[in-house]
């Protein structure tokens, strides 16, 4: 049997490769370097790395030009293992641009007094003598950015990926880091542990569902490759009950990995419990990369299916904005109800999704659901990770101070910080010169055009109640008189506050002069197959 | 030879792995019941692949593997961590963070 080498096309894959270059090197350093130098050697690594992962992801941008005469949309490469479209690369500069932002908050020492917010060493028992050694020598875990890194490959790879196989991959490789790093945080270590032990064990759940599907699929079409399963669904070749059954539980582990419903358990323990960086990172970068994919594999390996797979994500989009929503009114903590709020956002972007019609349909200059659901993860993304940052500031002696009764009158003392929070909360509430209004519109839009009517309903009303409970903060950060205990903001280095700046830099512009990205997504959102 | 019964199997197995996961206390069994899911893919993509009469599940079958052993790597430090700071490994202990 003759062997003939599968032809890999370096040039376009570089973003994944410099990611996955720069994430080993790291694994050497921590081999080779001596303990005082690696904190610096590390994020001076990880920033190279994304940035030369950023300029290799725009130029492979750059080569495709979907206006010239003859338009080339995208490439496949890796023996169509991966799909570089618009659509991908567009995730690919958006995860990287976060990833980048997610640098500089892991990098972060000033808040804690010079050591980062990781544990000090993760195998010293919390409250032994041992751990206060390790805190006292000043010790910090510098692994935490070979693993971000090697969880950024993976996002990298998920919204790329054309065949089952290589997402079930990619899903993994993003998965497994996360799941270390939640359980990492310097202080509330047991909270933060039983995070990653629930993060852990929903997310090997939920991929085992996956896995199954990716079988039934593979049964029913005889490929894994997205064209021929949409081929396969097209012809109706097959047993239905398969594509069915497969269908069902691919969507699982996809949402799953958004937090969507009746699957959102772990979201707001994991957001509670990680790291506050980890958190930012993970709520805002998971989301682009998880939502890259379903798009991809709902809208080309089952677009021909769409009948039988939209009255389900009907549901799911109901039923997840209400959870998320009327759940996040009774929350008291701070990072719960930004995660109660995420579960929302990711209702709103299924609503988006929902927009799915044939392409015939959407006349021009109509939205498209693709050009409005990653809009939306835009504006999301870049406003959540600027709200965990400054969640990350506001601390008492023990540590941040998340209880949002304490937050009481933080207007009063810092007005700057509590400024910025109330902007980024009302972007997320989608009031008008914000980006999260231009989102919501995106996607509602998209959504209406579609016919789902009855979801973008729901949607306007959870809306609503969403603006209640993001008001609700503003109120007591301003209205309230300050109690005794009150946190303060601790100022952090140049490296937090820039990542605030960027967040609220981004909620605003995108608010104001949303056409430019719109237009953007609006020429570069197709899928090729 | 026929493929329906190793399909059937398979999905056996999934459901006793699926049924553990929920009702298993002990995070270690809750684990090893996620293998069983995965073995019992494992099971089904074999099958397929044999009724298709291509290899892709086959391969399939040994990415799975390679991740589950990364799952196992990852999970059981985690487990581990857990049963150093509270001496148990049931996960109805972990309770701090809820509702």
């Amino acid at each position: 049997m003759k062997f003939t080498a599968p032809h890999i096309e370096y040039d376009l894959l570089s973003p994944i490769l410099i990611v996955l270059a720069v994430a080993v090197l790291g694994v050497l350093v921590e081999a080779a370097v001596p303990r005082a130098r690696r904190y610096v050697v590390q994020v001076s690594l990880s920033l190279v790395g994304i940035v030369a992962a950023l300029v290799a992801a725009l130029l492979v941008m750059s080569r495709i030009n979907p206006t010239s005469d003859k338009p080339k949309s995208g490439y496949l490469a890796a023996v169509d293992a991966l799909a570089l479209d618009g659509p991908t690369l567009f995730c690919w500069v958006l995860i990287l641009v976060l990833a980048l932002l997610g640098v500089l908050l892991f990098a972060e020492r000033r808040l804690e007094g010079g050591v980062t917010a990781f544990a000090g060493q993760a195998s010293a028992l919390p409250g032994t003598e041992a751990e206060r050694q390790a805190s006292a020598m000043g010790l910090e875990h510098t692994e935490v950015f070979p693993l971000m890194m090697f969880a950024v490959s993976g996002m990298l790879m998920f919204p790329a990926a054309n065949d089952l196989l290589t997402l079930f991959v990619a899903l993994e490789v993003l998965s497994l880091p996360l799941y270390l790093l939640c359980g990492l945080a310097r202080r509330r270590r047991l909270l933060s542990q039983e995070a990653a032990l629930k993060y852990f064990m929903l997310g090997a759940f939920s991929s085992g569902f996956f896995v199954y599907g990716n079988a039934l699929v593979y049964g029913y079409a005889g490929s894994m490759q997205f064209d021929n399963i949409a081929f396969a669904v097209s012809s109706g070749s097959g047993s239905e009950a398969l594509l069915l059954g497969g269908m069902g539980m691919l969507a699982v582990g996809l949402l799953f990995k958004v937090g969507a419903a009746p699957f959102l358990a772990w979201t707001p323990d994991v957001y509670q419990g990680a790291p506050t960086p980890v958190t930012a990172f993970m709520a805002a970068a998971t989301k682009v990369a998880a939502f890259g994919a379903l798009l991809r594999l709902f809208y080309v390996a089952f677009g021909g299916a769409r009948w039988d797979w939209q009255p389900m994500f009907w549901i799911i989009a109901i039923a997840t904005m209400v959870v998320g929503s009327v759940l996040a009114l009774s929350q008291t903590d701070v990072k719960r109800l930004l995660a109660y709020s995420s579960v929302a956002h990711a209702g709103f972007l299924l609503t988006g999704f929902l927009g799915a019609r044939s392409l015939t349909d959407i006349a021009p200059g109509d939205l498209n659901p693709v050009q409005a659901v990653l809009f939306y993860v835009t504006t999301y993304g870049l406003t959540t990770m600027a709200a965990f940052a400054i969640v990350s500031v506001v601390r008492d002696g023990a540590g941040e101070v998340t209880q949002l009764s304490r937050w009481a009158g933080l207007g009063k003392e810092s007005p700057l910080v509590a400024g910025s929070f109330a902007f980024l909360l009302l972007g997320m509430a989608g009031i008008p010169l914000t980006s999260g209004f231009t989102g919501k519109w995106a996607v509602f839009a998209s959504a209406a055009s579609a016919g789902a009517w009855p979801v973008v309903i729901v949607a306007v009303l959870m809306s609503a109640i969403a603006a209640y409970f993001y008001v609700k903060i503003i109120v007591v950060m301003f209205f309230s008189d300050p109690i005794g205990d009150g946190p303060s903001v601790t100022v952090p280095s140049v490296m937090t506050s820039s990542v605030i700046a960027v967040g609220v830099a981004a909620t605003f512009v995108l608010g104001v002069v949303p056409g430019p990205l719109l237009d953007l997504l609006g020429r570069t959102a197709q899928f090729i197959r | 030879m026929s493929t329906t019964p190793f399909i059937i199997l398979s999905a056996i197995l999934f459901t006793i792995g699926a049924v553990g996961v929920l009702t298993r206390r002990n995070a270690l069994v809750v684990f090893m019941c996620v293998e069983l899911m995965l073995n019992a893919s494992n099971l089904a993509l074999i099958t397929f692949s044999r009724a298709n009469g291509n290899l892709d599940g086959q391969i399939a079958a040994f990415f799975v593997m390679v991740v589950a052993a990364a799952e196992v790597v990852v999970g059981l430090a985690i487990i581990m961590t857990i049963f150093r700071t509270r001496r148990s490994a049931s996960v109805d202990d972990a309770s701090l963070l809820k509702y």
